[in-house]
């Protein structure tokens, strides 16, 4: 006889439920600024509003630096942990939860403090100073991830043997981490972008404080202040944030391919 | 012997207070090819990491054609390396494989394509290079490695047990064809194997090697014709051994299970009635009384394993087992368990052993 599929399926849609109802509420909401009828006048409006366009656009330009920046701190860092400092490995790795520990505003109080534009690092003295510092901030917060990411990334490899096979050859330790190492955790290397990414967009706290026009303080702003519009941004937003998981779904299909074989 | 190319002094590597190679000596000539024998653990990878340049010695220095290299990097050493995993790297197809160090060299991509495909013609697998390595077979991955490590003509190859990741047959064929293109190009190379018949079969010398130090180093027929220890007896090929008492002194008389047989000589120190123990190759046995065979002994059969070509049969003497082979002959029927039977040698066959 076969097992029943009744309740595993019905729990997982009871899970599920949890999540989509107040989701599948939210979308019919957003649809409902013109009276009587379903229509899209609030992503109109929203997708017209000139401070979206600003605001997502700096958003997403501080997200790019945060992911160069992460990548050339995280992915050499992995790399020399691994190769020449493995039992440095557990204390780098609580070193790299502490921002989900830490909140965000204990992290940004601190940067005030440290970098204010009478200390000796004026980094806030100027909106570009301040543009950089938040970049940092963001790298800081991104950093569990990207450096869970990359870290799996290089267990699939033999980080080690690679290495030395490219040493013999000549390469010196940039050439192997650009063309060897870098190369093959690439995918992982992406799949910690896309979460930084998706952590830039929807950030408040330090965009807030450190008082730059980021797409997470607009996001406040709109949603204190209308009724539609904060529907249809937070479907959006979980758009943005879905399409970027997809994308590192999709991504682990070209993750490098094993080729340990006997025959 | 020709000109030194390749001398280790007095090597020695300590990790913590744990010596795993002790003040290791040996020098060979260029275009031989040396394995490095020996159980593991015995160090010998730890030996050619160290020429290889990953690991530093503790003390002593390795040469090659009179430089120093004990404390270049890996990448000055010009050397070349195949590893038992292979080692390709996944992200480059067969071609950027095999040219990788000819680009860090800085050649051309010209010339950089007809040297690969030199290559891939010299290894057998012509028109493979755009292949990946997950597309290619455990044995066709590791020739790519060797074409990938002689492709920038290093002044050396090394092999860190490059067949054992691979199934028996393809072993044996890859053995040969390794030794095949070391000859052919004339390429200095060392081989670490803790497979004697490996180290054998296509070695000119082999380093035996023992927890840390040498026990012997010679072509594959002395060491195993002529082993140096007790050591290199029984790790290198099988060896019998026969414990037998001394029944007289003065005659070089010993008993074994009852029989009384004359040797050419005993170990000095043998007074009648000490225990002592002869040592004997498999090969060296025959069944039956053979002419030139002054040793006969009567035995029983306590097994027979029939191996096609080769018989090999295990004979009781008292509580004493001997290994031999005999050939096997159509016309008679292989000996059967418990069957009485007569086996001989020749005294100047006994291998007398240091310990
Ligand atoms: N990096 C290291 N740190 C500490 N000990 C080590 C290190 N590398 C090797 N050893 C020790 O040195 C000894 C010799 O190791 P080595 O790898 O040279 O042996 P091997 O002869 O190649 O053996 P195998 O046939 O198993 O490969 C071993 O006892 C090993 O545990
Ligand atoms: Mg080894």
């Amino acid at each position: 006889m076969k097992p029943s599929r009744f309740w595993p399926w019905f729990t997982l849609l009871l899970g599920a439920s949890y999540f989509i109802i107040p989701l599948i509420a939210t979308f019919e909401f957003s649809l409902r600024m013109r009276r009587g009828y379903y229509s899209f006048d609030a992503y109109l409006s929203v997708f017209s509003d000139p401070r979206f366009q600003a605001t997502f656009g700096y958003s997403v330009v501080i997200g790019i630096f945060a992911i160069i920046v992460g990548v050339l701190i995280v992915v050499p860092a992995v790399y020399f942990v691994r190769l020449r400092l493995p039992w440095l490995r557990p204390f780098v790795e609580f070193l790299t939860l502490l921002p989900l520990i830490i909140p965000a505003i204990v992290l940004v109080y601190g940067y005030i403090r440290l970098y204010n534009s009478s200390s000796l690092i004026p980094f806030t003295g100027s909106a570009l100073g301040t543009d950089v510092l938040l970049v940092f901030a963001y790298v800081t917060l991104a950093l569990p991830y990207m450096y869970r990411a990359v870290d799996t990334g290089m267990r699939t490899i033999d980080v080690q043997t690679l290495t030395e096979a490219a040493q013999i050859m000549g390469a010196n330790s940039a050439t192997i981490i650009a063309r060897v190492i870098l190369p093959n955790v690439l995918v992982a290397v992406l799949s910690g972008a896309f979460l930084t990414f998706a952590i830039v967009i929807g950030e408040f706290t330090i965009a807030s404080l450190l008082n730059r026009p980021a797409f997470g303080p607009y996001l406040q702003n709109i949603g204190a202040n209308r009724a539609y519009e904060p529907a249809a941004l937070a479907i959006i937003s979980f758009i943005i944030t879905w399409g970027a998981m997809g994308m590192i779904n999709l991504l682990a299909r070209f993750a490098p391919r094993t080729s340990a074989r006997t025959d | 012997m020709a000109a030194e190319f390749l001398r280790v002094e007095k090597l020695t590597k300590r990790f913590g207070n744990n010596t795993v190679v002790h003040g290791v000596d040996f020098a060979f000539a260029k275009g031989e090819f040396i394995s490095l024998l020996g159980p593991s653990g015995c160090g010998k990878t730890t030996i050619l990491r160290m020429i290889a340049g990953f690991e530093t010695p503790t003390s002593g220095s390795i040469e090659v054609e009179g430089q120093d290299i004990t404390h270049l990097k890996p990448n000055q050493r010009q050397l070349g390396m195949v590893f038992q995993a292979y080692a390709l790297f996944p992200n480059l197809n067969v071609g950027d494989n095999i040219g990788f160090g000819l680009k860090i060299a800085g050649m051309g991509r010209e010339e950089r394509r007809a040297r690969t495909d030199e290559m891939l013609r010299l290894i057998g697998l012509p028109g493979f290079e755009k292949r990946f390595p997950y597309e290619m077979s455990g044995g066709q991955q590791q020739r790519v490695a060797l074409a990938r490590a002689i492709a920038p003509r290093p002044r050396m190859l090394l092999l860190d047990e490059p067949l054992s990741a691979l199934d028996a047959k393809i072993r044996v064929s890859l053995r040969e064809e390794i030794r095949a293109i070391q000859l052919d190009l004339g390429i200095t190379t060392v081989f670490v194997t803790h497979d004697q018949e490996e180290a054998l079969s296509i070695s000119d010398r082999i380093v035996v090697m023992n927890a840390g130090h040498i026990e012997q180093l010679g072509a594959p027929h002395e060491v195993y014709n002529k082993p140096a220890t007790r050591f290199v007896a029984t790790f290198v090929g099988t060896l019998n051994t026969i414990e037998a008492s001394v029944a007289s002194a003065a005659n070089h008389q010993v008993t074994i299970d009852g029989q009384t047989v004359a040797l050419p000589s005993l170990p000095s120190g043998a007074v009648d009635g000490s225990a002592i123990s002869l040592t004997l190759r498999p090969e060296v046995l025959s069944v039956g009384n053979r002419p030139g065979n002054d040793i006969v002994l009567a035995g029983t059969v306590a097994d027979v394993t029939f191996l096609g070509s080769v018989i090999r049969l295990r004979v009781a003497l008292g509580q004493n087992t001997l290994s031999l082979d005999t050939f096997n002959d159509q016309r008679t029927a292989p000996p059967t368990r418990g069957e009485p039977v007569t086996i001989s040698l020749a005294s100047k066959d006994l291998l007398i052993l240091g310990e």
